[in-house]
This record gives structure tokens, C-alpha cells and sequence, in this order.
């Protein structure tokens, strides 16, 4: 597992499906620890009931069937599959709507799918999904991408309420891909993933959703400006290590 | 067989080697050793990972013109199909040597002296030592740790002014720091065709820049550019230093082109995938969100359905 990860690390995050694939079919024993510690690209699929789009994971998954969360059904129809208790339900459907106005506000555009459950430990677990396309042909509001992808993954475990606080874990996964291509400057591509954590005892007072919805926005604004200044930084800073830009060549020469 | 077994997997050998292969080749500049490390742990088969290093190394290090030190530190031999004389011999026309290279090691073990028929005529020599010695000087201005070579891949045995020829200019710079979680490469490949017809310098230049971040995480920058340019066919020396020219230019161009894309990042491509701040311009209202819902209530209402 642990050179699993080591690959998963190295290989270029565009080229993730592939490589998860071909880590499974090598250790076809170790399939649900890849398959819960490597994140790959979101799918969608379409609500034949209310031809909205929702996203596919893990979590809304049973056999081969997806659960829709706007119409809370399997897709394909499965007969026994799992669904969360009515109370639960009625805080997915609210999870769902309220989500959905964030997304647009941030993303302008894209998916957005929440899914809950109820875990052994009298908590429960909700899994907050965005997909967006950011390239010129969809959601790309400003054109310059020619090919921009973004997957956000958060997962809230929700402990049991305890003299009205509640402990909220929150992992969250961004995986994201932008190539802009023109004749001047060919293909540039940056692609990449990264996961965090955060732990946090809120007061229950505003509800559930208030509590996950200010973590998962904290957490977003956290990995998009990491993303931004660290990695991408980080890596704009080895093309000038490699070829240093020519101000800073001739304001060196004079020391040597 | 028992049915644990067959879980253990179901690939055949072949399969196993084009998988390995495909990590392998996928590797980030300066990571195969690594990445082979891993895939090998994984493997636990060593004839699959022997098989696949033997066929995927020589092509990972030619496509990364990855450069050897000789065994006596006389110099440098870089490994390119350009200069390639079987799978494990390498032309270094500087030193007119012939470098004997394992390549699943990555080094250089022996060198003889190159024989007549594989180095070029005097008068193809002539343009190639001069170009050469131009494209050193401006590596050595611009790249801290670059290194180049100029090879001749067509016409190496003509001898007087008359026929056409061409050459190849090779511009490596890498960078590995996995003490940073930092690895890094800028390969270029510049052809020249000489038309004797026309008296032209046909010029094509392949730049391809790459970068990793993985601290935490899995970040690369994968850019590509290609040029085209080209100039008149003067004595060696002149010629060496227009060809030199055009190819600082364009390099030029392109790095400030990649400075641009990198400033253009915050305010507009990475905000099509996502904003900084919403459309709203403030942080969203989630200790307000009851509204939304009523929202919802009163749109379900309105419409054919009833919400209860």
C-alpha cells in the first residue's frame, strides 16, 4: 500500500484514473484500501425524474446503482438499497438546495451533490461533492480555458450532539486540471490533487448544516489559495531555478 | 487453484510488464528510480520488473535526454535518439567518443574513441564545432545547470557546399531537489536544416518544460511550445552565431511567455474553476440559509406539486 501511495504521488495527477486502475487490477487484494485512500475524477450521471444531473461516489453507491439525491432513487432501479432515515433525508434535501446557491456563487456554473448517512457511533456522515468544467465549451465563463476540470471532495463525520456541541471531522479533496493552448505560447498545463484535514467542537445551536456549510468554506478557500501561491507557486518557482528570467541574470553578473 | 489465489490477480505476466512499463515511462523528470523502487515493491516479480525496466528505461532516457558523466570525468555524454548508435551506445561528437551506457542504472561505463564512419565529415564538422561552441557560451549564460549538444542527424558525409544537411541542437537543464519535494526540467530541440537550394536554415524548435511539487500533494506543470524560424546559410562560424541568436530569442519569448500564463492564474483562468470570493462578494450567509429554504417552500408550493 504504502508504494501504492508512493506512485499515486508521482504519477501525473491528469493520468490519476489510469494509474488507480492499474494499481487495482496489480492488487486486486488491496482494492477497497485504494479505492477509499486514492480519490479519483467525479462522475455524473443523469435523475431520469427531475433531469437534474447528480454526482456519483462512493457513498451514494450500492452493486452498480447510484442514488440520486434530488429524487432519492437508485439509479439503475435497485430493489433493497440503502437510504438514510427520513429525519436524515430531510437534512440532505436542505444540504442539497442550500449547496447548490453556494456553488453557483463560488463556481458559476458546475454540480454539486450532497449525500448522508447514518454511522455506527449515533453520528452520521455527510459527503458534500462539486464538479466543475471550467473550459471555453461549458462552465468557463471568462473563455480562457481550454481544458479546466475541478473536483471537490468533502467528507463531515458528524460525532453524536453532547451538551450542544458536536465534534465535525472534515477531509476534503481537490483535484484539478487547466490548460490554456494558443499559437504564441503553446499548451500549459497544470494539474494536481491535494487533501486536508480539519477537526472542530461546534456548538450545534444553528444547525448541522450551518456548522459543515462554514467548515467546507473555510476548508475551500484554504486549498484553492494553497493551490494558487504553494503549489503552483512552488512550481513556477523551478521553471525560474532552471532558467532564471534575464533581469535576474544581469542583476547578478556584476557580483561575480 | 483455490479461489484465494486466483484474488491474488488475474493479469498475465505480459500484462504486468506493459502496466510496469506505463508507470515507468510516466515518471516525472529525475523520478524513474524512484517510481521503479515502488513498482517493483508492488510487483514482487522480479523477471516482470526486469522485462519491463529493460524495455521502458532506454525510452524514458531518451525522451529526458538524461546526460552521464564519463567514467573518468573527462566529460559528458547525453542520451538522445539524435546521437544514439545502438540501444546502448551514445555519440559525444565533442569529445569524439563513443559512451557505453546501462541504462536501468543510468551511467555511463565505458567510452572508446568513435570510429571514422560514425563522426561527420570535416566540412559538416566545420558548422557543428561552431554551433556548438556559440550554443555552450549561451547555455552557460542562462541556464545555471544546463547542458547541450549538437549533433548531425542527416548528410553527415557531405563534403563541400552543394548538398543538403542538418543539425540538431540539444538544451537540457534539470533540477532535482527531493529534499524539497522539487523536481524540474527544460529540454529543448532546435533542427536545422541546411537547404543548399535555397540557401536556408530551416529552424524548428520543441521546448518542453516540466515541474513537480509534492509536498503533501501532487502538483505538475506539463508545457509545450513549438517554433519555427530561419535564416540565411553563411560560414560556420557566422552561421553558428544567427542560429545562437534565433534560438536565445525564442526561448526568451517562451519563458516570458510561461511568466505570463503563471500571472494570469489568479484573476483569470483558475477563476473559471473557481472563485476567491463568491459572485456576492461576501462570505456565504450559512447562518442564514432558513431563507433559501423558505424559498424552496414557496416555489414547491407554487408549483404543481405540494411539499407536504
Amino acid at each position: 500500500m504504502e508504494a501504492a501511495m508512493g506512485l499515486m504521488r508521482r504519477i501525473p495527477p491528469k493520468h490519476s484514473e489510469a494509474a488507480l486502475s492499474a494499481l487495482l487490477s496489480l492488487l486486486p487484494d488491496h482494492s477497497s484500501d485504494l479505492l477509499s485512500q486514492v480519490d479519483q475524477p467525479l462522475q455524473v450521471l443523469c435523475d431520469v425524474d427531475s433531469g437534474k444531473e447528480f454526482i456519483l461516489c462512493e457513498y451514494n453507491r450500492d452493486a452498480d446503482s447510484y442514488r440520486s439525491p434530488w429524487s432519492n432513487k437508485y439509479h439503475p432501479a435497485l430493489e433493497d438499497g440503502p437510504y438514510p432515515s427520513p429525519e436524515l433525508r430531510k437534512l440532505e434535501i436542505e444540504a442539497n438546495d442550500v449547496f447548490a446557491i453556494y456553488r453557483d456563487q463560488y463556481y458559476e456554473g458546475g454540480i454539486s451533490s450532497v449525500y448522508m448517512w447514518e454511522d455506527e457511533n449515533e453520528g452520521f456522515v455527510a459527503c458534500f461533492l462539486i464538479k466543475k468544467d471550467g473550459s471555453k465549451t461549458a462552465h468557463g465563463r471568462r473563455g480562457y480555458l481550454q481544458e479546466g476540470a475541478w473536483d471537490a471532495i468533502h467528507v463531515i463525520e458528524v460525532g453524536p450532539e453532547e451538551e450542544g456541541t458536536a465534534r465535525y471531522c472534515l477531509t476534503s479533496t481537490v483535484m484539478l486540471s487547466l490548460t490554456t493552448k494558443d499559437e504564441s505560447s503553446g499548451t500549459f498545463n497544470l494539474s494536481g490533487s491535494i487533501r486536508r484535514q480539519m477537526n472542530m467542537d461546534l456548538s450545534v445551536a444553528e444547525g448541522h448544516l450551518c456548522n459543515m456549510g462554514k467548515m467546507i468554506e473555510e476548508m475551500e478557500g484554504k486549498l484553492r489559495n494553497s493551490l494558487d501561491q504553494v503549489y503552483f507557486g512552488k512550481t513556477k518557482e523551478m521553471v525560474c531555478t532552471l532558467r532564471p528570467p534575464s533581469e535576474l541574470v544581469q542583476t547578478r553578473l556584476p557580483d561575480s | 487453484m483455490s479461489d484465494d489465489d486466483e484474488t491474488v490477480s488475474h493479469l498475465t505476466d505480459k500484462q504486468k510488464i506493459e502496466i510496469t512499463k506505463w508507470f515507468l515511462l510516466n515518471s516525472p523528470a529525475g523520478e524513474i528510480q524512484y517510481v521503479a523502487k515502488d513498482i517493483r515493491a508492488i510487483l514482487k516479480n522480479e523477471m516482470v520488473y526486469r522485462t519491463a525496466a529493460a524495455e521502458a528505461f532506454p525510452l524514458y532516457n531518451k525522451s529526458h535526454m538524461i546526460c552521464l558523466e564519463f567514467p573518468d570525468r573527462s566529460g559528458e555524454v547525453m542520451v538522445t535518439t539524435f546521437n544514439e548508435i545502438d540501444e546502448n551506445e551514445y555519440l559525444d561528437p565533442r569529445t569524439a567518443q563513443v559512451a557505453m551506457v546501462d541504462h536501468v542504472k543510468q551511467v555511463c561505463e565505458d567510452t572508446r574513441p568513435a570510429n571514422d564512419e560514425e563522426l561527420p565529415s570535416s566540412y559538416i564538422e566545420e558548422y557543428r564545432f561552431a554551433l556548438d561552441a556559440e550554443i555552450m557560451k549561451y547555455v552557460s549564460e542562462v541556464y545555471p545547470k544546463g547542458v547541450c549538444s549538437v549533433y548531425c542527424v542527416n548528410g553527415k558525409d557531405v563534403e563541400e557546399p552543394g548538398s543538403d544537411f542538418e543539425l540538431v541542437v540539444i538544451i537540457c537543464a534539470a533540477r532535482h531537489s527531493p529534499q524539497n519535494f522539487c523536481n524540474g526540467s527544460w529540454r529543448s530541440i532546435w533542427n536545422m536544416e541546411f537547404k543548399d537550394e535555397l540557401q536556408t536554415v530551416e529552424v524548428r524548435g520543441k521546448l518542453k518544460v516540466g515541474a513537480h511539487y509534492f509536498e503533501e500533494g501532487n502538483v505538475q506543470l506539463d508545457a509545450n511550445h513549438e517554433c519555427k524560424d530561419s535564416t540565411i546559410i553563411q560560414p560556420p562560424d557566422d552561421c553558428a552565431v544567427s542560429l545562437t541568436n534565433i534560438i536565445r530569442h525564442h526561448e526568451t519569448e517562451y519563458l516570458n511567455s510561461l511568466q505570463t500564463s503563471y500571472s494570469n492564474l489568479p484573476d483569470t483562468t483558475f477563476k473559471d474553476l473557481r472563485r476567491k470570493l463568491p459572485v456576492t462578494r461576501t462570505l456565504f450567509p450559512w447562518h442564514n440559509t432558513m431563507q433559501f429554504s423558505l424559498t424552496r417552500d414557496i416555489q414547491k408550493n407554487l408549483g404543481l406539486e405540494n411539499s407536504k
